[in-house]
């Protein structure tokens, strides 16, 4: 009989042609998808040629999708070249799948998209694949971006890389890969109306620190990870690496299969599940009605506390943005805790992608078409007091100093995003506390970081939001 | 690959991530373009905050103000070192700057990875916390044959972890050279 083996084992050894392999084994295998953006394109793009030659082409031209995403909505003439970079490899090589931001034309300030259904561009990169069509059960995904493990969510292998890796990669569709040994968490019961994912992938961070699951995979399992959304499954993923991790995964399910069936450009993919008696290197178990709301403090995902404990931190700014936390479930999380009433402190609002805006000015609060009287998720927010951007990975990584949301001072800020190392979000000194949407929603109310069980007093729904 | 490498040590402390090593602002510049390609070398170790920048007493500058190399040829880190963002243009930074060879306790594995793929900088680990014995500016001397770290300024030795699987990676002087020796590629740089 065989041997036992993961879901991560199982697809590594699949396109290393290999009937089995066992953590630690180095392997060659072939890539399902490469991905690149605006701010490592150029530089492997420039790799590939120094390499494989002026004239060369990728390996599957409908294989390799170029989202630019970072640095957009600036006037940096250098950010706008390197779109440019972008669009004349794009153009050479008859790159099928490329989202281009069709608004930089001139110099300056581009005017962001005025319509988010009418424009090619896509937004930040990790939502984007998804939505794309790019993302399937089984396969191997490899991008120039350390969140790249998000797609884990949907029981693929995904993880970052850099730009000479994804160079080699354009050239060959190869890889290597030393098989990483899986950690499993298990959470048991219902997601509570208080928590979402981010305060469970927190949990995890805080238990096993920012390098416990370093060369690891992690595994996200039980019936708590079931209740959640996909989007939410995604925030598990996502954070992945700030736990170290190669990469992240989840079961795949019913919910998985509908929103692939309905989204994939191919029609076919595996799904593997973990098999009965297979080794884990770590297993570690939350009830979930036990786990309050958390937030991370300045300067480490790790340095992690409960919101309450947090009450008496005075706050300068709230942010509700990124591939962590820019979702549409995320926008619709705030947007009911902020209903009717006026945020505190200057809160910044950026979708994750141009779907999340679409979708942003469609639904009603509880994540359904809205009536014509209704007010949007987007109306809602704005109502509020909040100021919602273009979609961008915009202030989650700083940028340049003229992006949307950036932290320019030694300011305090309350963030749904993935990293407060110092000076991820600008300044240097600049402190940031990551949290759920709920959390930081209840904290832009009072200007202190807060409790979102002072405000959440029923269950909030995302309807079909986000979900296929 | 140079097995021996001597030079100074600039000493930093645990889960040095890859937005500190560069920062995000200036990811603008084009690595590819040399008269860009320096300026990574400029700003490498920019984000670090200045009372941690240079152990044990910090308010060292790796680079100078206004230049691009660095005096540190060796730079000494604690635990998961170049943790965050994949950017390849970490190691690319310190390599420009002038730096060979980084000695942690261990590394992330995407910083580890650009480190021996693109065949920028030695990679080393070592068991011992050697930001509690090396001071920065310390004259080191890093000893890949004979596996060890001799700090010359205190006469402290400490032994390096073998470089393990990626050594024939490390050799060739990148994951390019790699498959071409071993016939991955076919033929030579072009």
């Amino acid at each position: 009989m065989a041997k036992p083996m993961t879901m991560t084992e199982k697809i590594i050894a699949a396109h290393a042609g290999r009937a089995s392999v066992a953590p630690g084994d180095n392997v060659w295998v072939d890539v399902d998808i490469l991905m690149t953006h605006d701010v490592c394109g150029p530089g492997t793009i420039g790799i590939f040629k120094e390499q494989f030659g002026p004239d060369a082409k990728v390996w599957d031209r409908d294989r390799v999708v170029i989202i630019p995403d970072h640095y957009i909505f600036t006037a940096d003439e250098k950010c706008h070249r390197n779109v440019q970079i972008l669009r004349d490899f794009v153009k050479e090589q008859g790159i099928k799948y490329y989202y281009d931001p069709d608004f930089i034309r001139g110099s300056g300030m581009p005017n962001p998209y005025k319509d988010p259904t009418r424009t090619s561009y896509k937004g930040v990169c990790h939502k984007a694949l998804p939505e794309e069509g790019h993302v399937r059960p089984g396969e191997i995904l490899l991008g120039t971006d350390s969140h790249t493990c998000t797609a884990g969510a949907f029981g693929q292998f995904a993880t970052g890389v850099g730009n000479t890796d994804a160079a080699f990669t354009m050239g060959t569709g190869k890889t290597w890969l030393k098989v990483p040994p899986t950690m499993k968490f298990v959470f048991h019961g219902q997601i509570p109306p208080y928590l979402t994912a981010k305060d469970l992938i927190l949990a995890v961070i805080g238990e096993i620190t920012v390098s416990g699951a370093t060369y690891k995979t992690m595994y996200f399992t039980g019936d708590g990870v079931a209740s959640l959304t996909l989007e939410d499954r995604m925030t598990l993923t996502n954070m992945a690496i700030e736990a170290g991790g190669k990469n992240g995964v989840c079961d795949v399910d019913e919910k998985t299969l509908a929103y692939v069936r309905h989204r994939s450009h191919i029609p076919h993919w595996t799904v593997y599940e973990d098999d009965p008696g297979c080794q884990y290197v770590f297993e570690y178990h939350w009830d979930l009605q036990l786990l309050e709301p958390l937030v991370a403090k300045p300067y480490s995902p790790d340095n992690t506390d409960t919101a309450h404990n947090c009450r008496q931190v005075k706050l300068d700014r709230a942010y509700v943005g990124s591939c962590t936390g820019g979702k549409i479930t995320d926008m619709i999380f705030v947007a009911n805790l902020l209903e009717g009433k006026r945020v505190k402190i200057p809160t910044y609002i950026v979708p994750g992608s141009t779907e999340v805006h679409a979708d942003m000015k469609r639904l009603n609060l509880h994540g359904q078409p809205k009536a014509a009287e209704e007010k949007s998720v987007e109306q809602v927010l704005e109502e509020a007091g909040c100021l919602v951007g273009a979609s961008s990975c915009a202030a989650c990584l700083g940028g340049p100093s003229d992006t949307f949301g950036r932290l320019n001072e030694p300011i305090t800020c309350i963030s749904t995003t993935n990293r407060n190392f110092p000076g991820r979000m600008g300044h240097r000194e600049a402190g940031v506390y990551l949290a759920s949407p709920l959390t930081v929603a209840a904290s832009a109310l009072t200007g202190y970081v807060t409790d979102p069980r002072e405000f959440v007093t029923e269950p909030i729904g995302t309807g079909a939001a986000g979900a296929a | 690959m140079e097995h021996v490498i001597s030079g100074k040590a600039f000493v930093l402390g645990d889960d040095i991530d890859t937005d500190q090593i560069i920062p995000a602002q200036y990811l603008a510049y084009n690595p590819n373009d040399p008269a860009e390609r320096k300026y990574f070398g400029m700003y490498a170790m920019a984000g670090v905050p200045p009372a941690q920048s240079g152990l044990p007493q910090g308010h060292q500058r790796f680079v100078p103000e206004g230049q691009f190399k660095t005096q540190y040829t060796i730079v000494v880190a604690g635990r998961n070192f170049g943790c965050g963002s994949s950017r390849e243009h970490a190691p690319l930074a310190m390599a420009e700057a002038g730096s060979k060879v980084v000695v942690a306790e261990f590394y992330a594995r995407i910083f580890f990875r650009n480190c021996v793929n693109g065949g920028y900088l030695l990679p080393c680990e070592c068991a011992h916390r050697l930001i509690d014995h090396i001071k920065t500016g310390d004259v080191c001397r890093v000893d890949l044959d004979a596996g060890e770290l001799l700090d010359q300024t205190t006469g402290e030795r400490f032994p390096l972890k073998p470089l393990g699987d990626v050594k024939p990676i490390i050799e060739a002087g990148g994951i390019f050279e790699y498959a071409r020796r071993a016939g991955m590629l076919g033929g030579s740089r072009r």
